[in-house]
């Protein structure tokens, strides 16, 4: 248990870097919701755009997360701030899920419910906001999901280009040879992963169509 | 009810439909006169339900026209037209995430109705189609397929449309329910004397509901018939309808009923 002692006594340095942390992961996760529901959209419509898209971001799946913070860091602008360049690549890590969820989703709607909706005049974003996208909420969700657990795990690396967040106190503790070290980096991880999946997983519950 | 005028609600002149290399509609021509009750009927693969979504512009034909009151239906904003003509198919297609109510009053909600209107107008729709007005507030999963397919017919007819569009509406019922709405059916078109395109594929569904059945064998329309002359026409697609009719009406009186 000293690894609770050590927390305790750093409590002002883990705050901050669980705050950087939530920083981190949440605006990845924002960006890439609003990036990878769109494209889920339209490769769900236009199916000759699905194996491209999809193709493109398990590849980015592929690529080990140090290595894409590291191809990452030359990069103009991008390179001038750790943070920046970490939320890009997290954002990157985090469209897959969310892509293929929504692209599942939409496809799982009825076709009979798209097309009695089709038939009695309703507009395509009609169709989209009053149908699709309520029946898909769910599977899109349970995409999310899985996009922030991913992220707060993989945001740890983003300290070792130190873009900060819990990560800091892994690699340190790493350095140091010292348990309590990363043990007060990883439990707090571990702990905000927890929560997110546990948040979005209420929510996902909350929104499920009847 | 209305009188049935002369000029034709729908019709379709040297309508053909493909898709890829098959020939679904082969140079289709047909007039569906106000206020009748026109049943296609035929196996299925015979066309019956493509040409119904011709109608609706779910399907655009390769070749020829449809006219809609007149009026070129690849001229009609398609949006509009849509909304001008209910819809009923086999499968209902509720809005599983809609209550009964919502499901009915979409169409006059997008339609821009005001809320009280849209609200008596959905209570008049479950008292027209038998439906209790405690049935409001659920959802479609929570009904029995009866009360579904009653749902889909009074969301059809929620803004009103002259025209009704139903592919085997009743197919998936039990056969007492089917009866039961059938006669409802037939009694609430007296009262509304809409302009009504009815597919299915059971002669007796077609004899009991149609003021004419158009019967179609393989993307042609061989005759249309008042059920009538349907019985004694000596065309021999209808012959072989009537025959197969009869010969399961007789295996079930020799077991005994009649």
């Amino acid at each position: 248990m000293n690894f609770l002692r050590f927390i305790l006594q750093n409590h002002s340095q883990v705050l901050e870097l669980t705050a950087e942390h939530l920083w981190l992961v949440g605006l990845s996760t924002l960006l890439a919701t609003m990036i990878g529901i769109p494209l889920g959209i339209l490769i769900a419509h236009r199916r000759s755009f699905n194996k491209p898209v999809l193709a493109g971001a398990n590849i980015i799946q592929t690529i080990p997360s140090l290595a894409l913070f590291g191809f990452l860091l030359p990069v103009p602008w991008l390179g001038d701030r750790a943070d920046r360049l970490s939320i890009l690549a997290l954002t990157l890590y985090a469209l897959l899920p969310i892509i293929r969820n929504t692209d599942t989703g939409i496809r799982g709607v009825d076709p009979a419910v798209i097309e009695a909706g089709r038939g009695m005049g309703l507009s395509e974003s009609q169709l989209l906001f009053q149908v699709e996208l309520p029946l898909a909420i769910s599977v899109i969700l349970s995409g999310v999901r899985t996009a922030v657990v991913i992220s707060v795990g993989l945001a740890t690396i983003a300290a070792a280009i130190g873009a900060g967040g819990l990560g800091e106190f892994i690699f340190r503790g790493l350095a140091m040879v010292d348990n309590r070290v990363i043990l007060a980096g990883a439990i707090p991880a571990a702990i905000l992963a927890l929560l997110a999946d546990v948040g979005v997983g209420w929510l996902e519950n909350r929104l499920r169509p009847r | 009810m209305q009188a049935c005028s002369t000029s034709p609600t729908i019709e379709f002149r040297g309508v053909s439909f493909r898709v890829g290399e098959t020939q679904i509609l082969h140079d289709f021509s047909l007039a569906v006169k106000r206020g009748e009750l026109l049943v296609l009927l035929g196996r299925s693969g015979s066309g019956k339900t493509s040409t119904l979504k011709l109608i609706n512009r779910l399907l655009e034909p390769t070749a020829g026209h449809i006219f809609v009151n007149g009026v070129r239906n690849s001229d009609a904003d398609v949006i509009r037209l849509r909304r001008s003509i209910g819809y009923v198919i086999q499968e209902i297609g509720l809005f599983p995430h809609f209550t009964v109510a919502r499901n009915i009053g979409l169409v006059p909600k997008i339609e821009g109705w005001a809320e009280p209107r849209i609200r008596a107008r959905v209570a008049e729709l479950l008292q027209l189609t038998g439906l209790d007005p405690s049935l409001a507030t659920r959802y479609p999963h929570q009904l029995s397929g009866g009360q579904r397919q009653r749902v889909g017919v009074a969301r059809a007819l929620a803004a009103d449309p002259e025209i009704l569009l139903m592919d085997e509406p009743f197919g998936a019922l039990d056969p007492l329910t089917r009866d039961e709405l059938q006669r409802e059916f037939l009694s609430l078109q007296r009262r509304l004397g809409k302009t009504v395109v009815f597919v299915t594929h059971d002669l007796h569904e077609a004899m009991r509901l149609a003021t004419r059945i158009g019967l179609m064998e393989a993307g042609k329309l061989v005759v249309v018939l008042t059920p009538q002359e349907f019985l004694q026409s000596t065309d021999p697609w209808a012959e072989a309808y009537v025959r197969a009719f009869k010969d399961q009406f007789d295996s079930n009186s020799t077991e005994g009923k009649s």
